[in-house]
């Protein structure tokens, strides 16, 4: 079998992806703009034994893949904003108990039910700390219906490889829009790693990378599963502060020293760049027209679009941008990552935010137009 | 060199397949680069309804059509909703059964736009006799008129995208379309 070239929306991609992946189970409730993940998920996975089910609410949604995920099962939903709200609560327990989910997110206009068919990036904070509690999550964020695919499987894999939740976060133009993709002959998946051995054996272990082995409901595994502060055997230690410390400071560096590893980040013209437009998602189409309409007009300008979010590439972006005396940030959003550039490189540039909400894209002359206003 | 289209009529008439086939037939038949957009919400369920189509040979960044260098019509409302930004010199492409031409001869002489003529709807429901191809009647008159994507692949992509049962009836109404348009301006 060779490569298949498809012509689909955002939101197939994202389904077909999971399957890729090697997704045999999604729980969930539909919302615009994310319904045809559920529905393509809906049809395909009873193909191939896996499990549909649509759930009361998003909270349940949650709680449902974390199950799943626990009985040895590759997991996703699929929501959008006011859906995201709903999981908070199950998402920290994901985070505590190191279960691997993987929930895409279809951003619309917000707050409250906003706007449903329009797009936005505003629950970008909302995937870092919406929880309550100290911790850290993977974020990726595609631009295109060919990132919805790729990306989607890599959160799978990284779900996996670092046992916590992953977010893709794209919007409704992403979701709703078609564009070819194609899907390769082999994906590379990362399985599911079950320890040796099924008692005397410690499933919160805190090796040197931070995840240890993934045991699984009903294979014979002695196990204990909680979100209260456990340690290395998973049994309640709820008083014992160095136990909460060691736990809390695993979850979080599990993520954060392995975020070389992570993120991945694209660059164009940043050689002798002395502006730089950073984006995440769907501006960065506009970002990359209006720099390459600069570049044009002799204008010495460049690109960097975060593919991950979070966690936030920090010493990759300060590296990259050393020679930059500016940075805009566009955002479907009144400025949330931003923020984060402004506290990473406001020191050494000055960090603007393009602003845009209402549920357009920014046009790549209004992205032009931030440029030359230097 | 990059090409953007806009398609729009009433919610029903099937001006959404019309683009999906038409950026299909782009990408994956003539192995260009396409991306096709909608307008979603009520008013893609009645009302003015549109869909945007963005063909280029290079890879396509900015996805969303501004200036429309091609614009199909396939209502009245949905013309005059849609039409303030189309690009000067552009191709217009009507049914005159279904726009009023009179109403818009200030922005068709200001923006010097190539007026045609496909009276698509009449053709679907008189020669094929069903009316709910009508969208491919003007999908034939699309490609004789602007070549933006090839016949062949057109057909390729008509026939990947309709029901099962219905390719024939189809095929018949893209060969009409093609007959049937007219350059008037």
């Amino acid at each position: 079998m060779a490569d298949k070239e498809l012509f689909v929306q955002g939101n197939e991609a994202c389904a077909l992806g999971a399957l890729a992946a090697g997704c045999t189970f999604f729980a969930g409730y539909p919302i615009t703009p994310s319904t045809e993940i559920a529905e393509v998920m809906s049809r395909k996975l009873p193909e191939i034994g896996g499990h549909f089910i649509q759930m009361e609410d998003e909270i349940a949604a949650v709680g449902a893949i974390i199950g799943a995920s626990w009985a040895g099962q590759k997991v996703v939903t699929a929501t959008s904003g006011p859906g995201i709200s709903l999981m908070q609560e199950n998402i920290g327990y994901a985070v505590m108990t190191e279960t691997p989910i993987v929930i895409i997110n279809m951003q619309r206009g917000s707050p409250s039910t906003g706007q449903p068919t329009r797009s936005a990036q505003a629950d970008m904070m909302q995937t870092r700390w919406g929880s309550h509690g100290d911790y850290e999550t993977i974020t990726l964020a595609p631009s295109s219906v060919q990132e919805c695919f790729d990306y989607t499987i890599k959160a799978f894999n990284l779900a996996e490889k670092y046992r916590c939740p992953v977010f893709v976060m794209a919007d409704e133009i992403v979701g709703h829009m078609r564009e070819k993709i194609t899907i390769p002959e082999k994906v590379e998946i990362i399985p599911r790693q079950m320890p040796e051995k099924t008692d005397n054996y410690l499933p919160f272990d805190a090796p040197e990378n931070g995840t240890t082995p993934m045991p699984s409901f009903g294979q014979g595994y002695n196990i204990h599963v909680t979100g209260l502060t456990h340690d290395k055997r998973g049994y309640p230690s709820t008083d014992d502060e160095e136990t909460h410390t060691q736990l809390v400071t695993r979850l979080c560096d599990k993520i954060l020293k392995n975020t070389n590893e992570i993120t991945s980040i694209e660059t164009e013209f940043l050689d002798d760049a002395e502006t730089i437009v950073l984006s995440y998602g769907i501006p960065s189409r506009s970002a990359l027209t209006a720099v390459k309409q600069a570049r044009q007009k002799g204008i010495k300008v460049g690109y960097i679009k975060l593919g991950v979010v979070w966690p936030f590439a920090e010493e990759e972006l300060i590296e990259l941008t050393k020679n930059a005396k500016r940075i805009i940030v566009p955002e479907l959003n009144l400025g949330q990552i931003y923020l984060e550039v402004d506290r990473v490189l406001g020191k050494y540039a000055k960090v603007e935010l393009l602003s845009k909400i209402g549920g357009a894209l920014h046009t790549p002359t209004e992205i032009l137009d931030k440029i030359m206003e230097e | 060199m990059r090409t953007d289209i806009r398609i729009a009529g009433f919610g029903g008439q099937g001006v959404l397949m019309c683009g999906i086939v038409i950026a299909k037939a782009a990408s994956l038949f003539d192995k260009n680069y396409a991306v096709q957009t909608q307008s979603y919400g009520p008013e893609a369920r009645g009302g003015a309804s549109r869909t945007e189509v963005v063909v280029s040979d290079e890879q396509i960044d900015y996805p969303k059509v501004e200036n429309p260098q091609i614009f199909v019509a396939m209502s009245h409302e949905a013309l005059l909703k849609y039409i303030d930004d189309i690009k000067e010199g552009a191709i217009l492409i009507i049914d005159p059964d279904l726009v009023y031409q009179d109403e818009i001869k200030d922005i068709i002489e200001n923006k010097k736009l190539q007026v045609y003529h496909s009276k698509s709807t009449e053709t679907a429901e008189q020669v094929i006799g069903k009316k709910i191809v009508g969208n491919i009647v003007m999908l034939g008159s699309f490609v004789e008129a602007t070549g933006v994507i090839s016949e062949e692949s057109a057909k390729q992509s008509i026939l990947d995208s309709v029901p099962k049962g219905t390719e024939e009836l189809n095929l018949q109404a893209f060969e009409e379309g093609k007959k049937i348009v007219k350059k008037i301006i």
